[in-house]
C-alpha cells in the first residue's frame, strides 16, 4: 500500500504559541488513521495545519506534493475535504446549496448532479431537507451535511475533527457506520481526529497518540485497544 | 390628489436613485460585512470621469461603458491595496481607513474638477414622459434602469457558480476556502461590482443634482437608509427600501409644513429608525436563526 | 494608567497566555505606567507655561476633544456599542453650558454637571430603544441623530433659546480672583483638572463590576444575559454615562472656544470622535489624549502640506496610521511594552 500523507516534524501554534511540537505521523492510502488525545492535545491543530488554515513548519506530503506552504483553495483542489470542527455548514444556505458549493472547484455539471444524488443516497434525511436553510438542522444531519459536502469534492482524504461532537450515541453510531462504508466502497482514505477513543479505535486501522503536542504512542488500532496501560494512561477507559 | 400621486411617482423616482446606492451598499457588505462609507465618493468620482471622457469627445454611452469598466477595476484595486493588508485588523480600524477613503476621493475630484456644479447629460432626455405631467423620460429610465440591475443581480446570486461562491466567501469565509472558494477574489468581485453599480447611479443622478464633488453624500445615507430598510441581506430588499425612502422623503418634505429642506433628511433617517426598533432586522432582511 | 497588557481589549490565545505570565511584566509593567503617568503630569502641567496663548488654547481644545473621545470610548469600545452619534450629546453640552451663562448667568463652573445631567438622562433615553439595534443598525440610528442634531438647532421656534443660526456668544470666564494666571491659562488648567477626575472615574468605572459586566456584553451578551447581567439597564446605563462624558466636554468646548453655533456641529464631528478613538486606541482608556491630538493637529499639518488636497493628505496620513498601528496607539504602546518587559 502506498503512503498517501506522510508527515514529519509538524510544529504549528496560535499566535506565537506552538501546540504542536513536531508531530510524526503517516496514513496509507486507502486506510483510516486516527488521532487521539484530550482536550488540547493538539488534534484539531494538526488538521488546520494541514489545510493551510494555521501557519506551520516541518514536512507534510501528500501524494508527492508539499502542503506546508500551500493555501488552503489549493490543498482543498489536491483532494483532501476537511470536515471541520463545529461542522461549518453555510447556515443560511439550503441543504441544496451546501452540496453544490462542496462541489465548487469541480467542473462538469453533469458528474456533479450525479454526486449530489449519491449523496442523497447515502443521506436520506438529506434529501427530505434538500430546500430547507442548512442552520434550522439538527445537530445529527448538519454532520451528516458537513460529511456530504466534503464528499462532493471526491476526495482522496478525508480530515474529519470531531465528527461525533455533541451528538447522542445512536445518531453517531449511524455516522460512523456510514463512515465504515464510505471508506470500503468509495475508497475515501480518512484521518480522523476524535475524543471518542473506543468509537474511533473500531473504524480506524492505525491510531495516533497526541499529548500537549507530541504522538506518545501509535500503532494498530487492534493493539492500542489491547494494550491496558496505554487505554488506562491516555485514553481514560 | 395629483398632487400626492405627483410626489409619490417623484418619489419612487428618487428613489430609484437611492436604490441603485442601496444595491452598491448590500454589494459590498455582503462581501465583507461592513457598510463602505466611500461608496458614494467612488460613485462621484466615477460620474466625473464619465464627465471628463465626454469633454475629451467620446459619446456618451461609449463614456458610460468606459467607466464602468474603470470603476469596476478601481473597485477590486481598492480593495486589493488598500483593504488586503488591514484584513486582520478590527473594524473600527477598517471604518476609519473608508473614512479616510472619502476624504481622498473627495479631495481629489474637489482639486482636478474644482467645486463648481456641472451639468451632466440623460440619455433618456428631460421631456414628460410620453407627454404625462406625472412623470418625466429621464426618471422613468432611473426607475427602469434599477429594475433591471434588480433583475441581473438576482439572477446572478441565485444562478451561477460565481453567485454562489460569492454568497459562500461572504457567510463563511473559513468554510468556503475549505471548498476551494477562492474568498479574496471573492471579495474583490464584490467591490468591483460596487463600484460599478455605484457608478450607474452616480451617471444617472447626475443629471438631476448636477455635477460637483459633494452630490453624492446625502444620496448615500438616504442609499445606507434604503438597504438597512430593506435588511442588508437581500439586493431585492435594498430596492425596495431606496424607493420607500424616496416616497417618505417627498412625501414628508411636501405634506409636513415643519419640514423645510433641512429637515427632510434626518425626518427620513429617523422614520427608518423607527421601523428598524420594530423590526431590527429590516423589512426584507431573514431573520438569521441561532442555535445557541 | 491603564496597562494595555492588562487586556482591557477581547481576549485572544495570545493574551490568555501573556496574563499567565502576568506577575513579573506586570510589575514592570506597572511601574513604567506609573512612571509615564508622572512624565505626562509634569508635560501637562508645564504646558501653559512654555507655549504662547493660542497653543495655550489649542491644548485645551485638544483636552476637551479627549474628554469626548473617553466618553465615546466607554460605549464603544468597552461596551461595543458603536455610535455616530456623539456630536449630537456635544452639541447638547455646549448649548446646556451657553443658554445657561447666557440666558441665566450661571458661573461656568455649575454649567459642567448640569451639561453632564442632561446629556446623561438624553444619553440614557437615546439608548432605551437602540437598545433592539445592533452594529450597523444602531450606526445608522445614530448617523441620523448626528445629522439632524444641526438642523434641530436652526429650527425657528427654537430661535429664541438656541440663537439660531447665528448661535450664542459666550463671555470668556477669568481665573478666580488671586490667581495670577491669564484666561487662556486658567482654562486650560480648569480642563486639564476635569480631564484627570474623569479619567480616574472612567478607569475606576472600566475596573469595577460594573465595568466588567459592561465587556462581558460587549464581547458574549448571550452568556453576559445567562450570568444575570441586565442588559437593557447597563447598555443604558453605558449610552448615559457616555454622553455625559461627551456633554461636559460640549460644555467645556463652548466656554473655551467663546460660541456654539449649530454648523460646529455636524456629522463631521462624530466622525472626528470615531476617528480620534481608533486612533487611541479602541478600549484603552488613555488613548484619548493621542486621539485628540490626531483630531485637532492632524488637519491643520494637512492642510500646511497642501492647500487644494488637504483633505487628500488627511486621509493619506490617516491610512499610514492605521498600516502602522491597526490598533491605534493603544497597540503601539503593547508591541513596545511587550518587548521591553521581555
Amino acid at each position: 500500500m502506498t503512503t498517501l500523507l506522510d508527515v514529519r516534524g509538524l510544529v504549528a501554534g496560535y499566535g506565537g504559541i506552538p501546540a504542536l511540537h513536531g508531530v510524526d505521523f503517516s496514513l496509507e492510502e486507502g486506510g483510516v488513521t486516527t488521532l487521539l488525545g484530550a482536550n488540547g492535545a493538539g488534534k484539531t491543530t494538526t488538521l488546520r495545519a494541514l489545510c493551510g488554515m494555521i501557519r506551520a513548519r516541518g514536512e507534510a506530503n501528500f501524494a508527492g506534493k508539499r502542503l506546508i506552504g500551500m493555501q488552503t483553495e489549493d490543498i482543498v483542489r489536491l483532494g483532501i475535504a476537511h470536515v471541520p470542527e463545529g461542522r461549518g455548514t453555510f447556515t443560511r444556505m439550503s441543504v441544496e446549496e451546501n452540496l453544490q458549493l462542496g462541489a465548487m472547484s469541480r467542473r462538469n455539471g453533469a458528474d456533479i448532479k450525479q454526486d449530489i444524488e449519491r449523496v442523497y443516497e447515502h443521506f436520506p434525511r438529506l434529501r427530505q431537507r434538500r430546500m430547507q436553510q442548512a442552520g434550522t438542522l439538527s445537530g445529527g444531519e448538519q454532520q451528516m451535511l458537513a460529511i456530504g459536502r466534503a464528499l462532493m469534492l471526491r476526495p482522496r482524504l478525508m480530515l474529519l475533527d470531531e465528527p461525533s461532537f455533541g451528538l447522542a450515541p445512536l445518531v453517531v453510531r449511524e455516522m460512523f457506520d456510514i463512515l465504515a462504508g464510505l471508506n470500503r466502497n468509495e475508497k475515501v482514505s480518512m484521518l480522523l481526529v476524535e475524543q471518542n477513543a473506543s468509537l474511533a479505535l473500531s473504524l480506524a486501522d492505525t491510531a495516533y497518540l497526541l499529548e500537549t503536542g507530541r504522538i506518545v504512542t501509535s500503532g494498530p488500532s487492534a493493539q492500542i485497544r489491547e494494550d491496558e496501560g496505554v487505554r488506562r494512561s491516555y485514553l481514560g477507559y | 390628489m395629483e398632487l400626492f400621486w405627483q410626489q409619490v411617482l417623484a418619489g419612487i423616482a428618487t428613489g430609484a436613485i437611492y436604490a441603485c446606492m442601496a444595491l452598491a451598499v448590500v454589494m459590498i457588505y455582503q462581501a465583507i460585512d461592513h457598510l463602505n462609507f466611500a461608496q458614494g465618493e467612488m460613485a462621484m468620482f466615477s460620474t466625473f470621469i464619465a464627465f471628463q471622457l465626454m469633454l475629451w469627445g467620446i459619446p456618451y454611452w461609449g463614456a458610460f461603458l468606459i467607466t464602468l469598466v474603470v470603476s469596476f477595476i478601481g473597485g477590486v484595486l481598492i480593495d486589493r491595496v488598500i483593504f488586503r493588508p488591514i484584513h486582520d485588523a478590527p473594524i473600527l480600524s477598517h471604518v476609519v481607513v473608508f473614512i479616510a477613503l472619502l476624504a481622498i476621493l473627495n479631495s481629489s475630484a474637489g482639486f482636478i474638477w474644482d467645486f463648481t456644479v456641472k451639468s451632466f447629460p440623460s440619455p433618456f432626455g428631460s421631456a414628460p414622459l410620453f407627454g404625462s405631467s406625472l412623470i418625466s423620460a429621464h426618471q422613468a429610465g432611473m426607475i427602469g434602469v434599477t429594475l433591471l440591475l434588480l433583475v441581473f443581480l438576482f439572477v446572478f446570486f441565485r444562478y451561477t457558480r460565481v453567485g454562489l461562491s460569492m454568497r459562500a466567501a461572504a457567510a463563511n469565509p473559513a468554510s468556503a476556502r475549505l471548498v476551494g472558494v477562492r474568498v479574496g477574489w471573492m471579495v474583490a468581485l464584490g467591490w468591483g461590482m460596487a463600484a460599478a453599480i455605484g457608478a450607474i447611479a452616480g451617471i444617472l443622478i447626475a443629471p438631476v443634482v448636477f455635477l460637483e464633488p459633494n452630490m453624492m453624500i446625502s444620496i448615500l445615507l438616504y442609499g445606507f437608509a434604503g438597504a438597512v430598510l430593506g435588511g442588508l441581506t437581500s439586493p431585492a430588499g435594498a430596492v425596495l427600501g431606496g424607493f420607500m425612502v424616496g416616497v417618505v422623503e417627498n412625501l414628508a418634505g411636501t405634506f409636513i409644513p415643519v419640514i423645510g429642506g433641512e429637515l427632510k433628511l434626518p425626518i427620513a433617517l429617523m422614520l427608518i429608525v423607527a421601523v428598524l426598533v420594530f423590526k431590527p432586522s429590516g423589512l426584507m432582511g431573514r431573520t438569521v436563526v441561532q442555535r445557541v | 494608567m491603564a496597562l494595555p497588557v492588562e487586556s482591557t481589549l477581547s481576549p485572544t490565545a495570545g493574551d490568555a497566555v501573556a496574563a499567565a505570565e502576568m506577575p513579573r511584566s506586570v510589575r514592570r509593567g506597572g511601574s513604567i505606567a506609573t512612571i509615564s503617568g508622572i512624565g505626562f503630569l509634569v508635560i501637562a502641567v508645564a504646558i501653559p507655561l512654555l507655549f504662547k496663548n493660542f497653543l495655550v488654547f489649542q491644548f485645551t481644545q485638544m483636552l476637551v476633544y479627549a474628554i469626548a473621545i473617553l466618553g465615546l470610548n466607554l460605549l464603544t469600545g468597552f461596551n461595543g456599542q458603536f455610535s455616530l452619534g456623539h456630536s449630537a450629546f456635544y452639541a447638547l453640552g455646549a448649548y446646556t453650558a451657553a443658554i445657561l451663562m447666557d440666558q441665566y448667568s450661571v458661573s461656568y463652573i455649575w454649567t459642567l454637571p448640569a451639561a453632564g445631567i442632561v446629556c446623561f438622562v438624553a444619553g440614557f433615553l437615546f439608548g432605551l430603544p437602540a437598545l433592539r439595534l445592533e452594529g450597523v443598525y444602531l450606526a445608522l440610528a445614530t448617523f441620523a441623530l448626528a445629522v439632524a442634531t444641526p438642523q434641530i438647532l436652526k429650527l425657528s421656534p427654537l430661535e429664541h433659546w438656541t440663537g439660531g443660526v447665528q448661535g450664542i456668544v459666550i463671555i470668556k470666564p477669568d481665573a478666580p480672583p488671586g490667581v495670577p494666571l491669564n484666561q487662556d491659562q486658567w482654562l486650560y488648567y480648569f480642563t486639564l483638572a476635569v480631564g484627570l477626575v474623569l479619567y480616574v472615574a472612567a478607569r475606576n468605572l472600566v475596573k469595577s463590576r460594573s465595568g466588567r459586566a459592561l465587556m462581558a456584553i460587549r464581547d458574549n451578551p448571550i452568556a453576559a444575559r445567562s450570568m444575570g447581567v441586565n442588559l437593557a439597564l447597563y447598555k443604558s446605563l453605558a449610552f448615559g454615562t457616555s454622553a455625559l462624558y461627551t456633554g461636559i466636554a460640549g460644555a467645556l468646548g463652548a466656554i473655551v472656544v467663546q460660541f456654539v453655533a449649530p454648523d460646529s456641529f455636524t456629522i463631521v464631528l462624530s466622525i472626528a470622535f470615531l476617528v480620534g478613538l481608533v486612533v487611541g486606541g479602541v478600549g484603552w482608556l488613555p488613548g484619548a489624549i493621542f486621539g485628540g491630538a490626531f483630531v485637532l493637529f492632524v488637519p491643520n499639518i494637512a492642510e500646511g502640506v497642501s492647500k487644494g488636497l488637504s483633505g487628500a493628505v488627511y486621509g493619506v496620513i490617516l491610512i499610514l496610521l492605521i498600516y502602522l498601528m491597526p490598533t491605534g496607539a493603544a497597540g503601539l504602546v503593547r508591541a513596545v511594552l511587550s518587548r521591553v518587559s521581555r
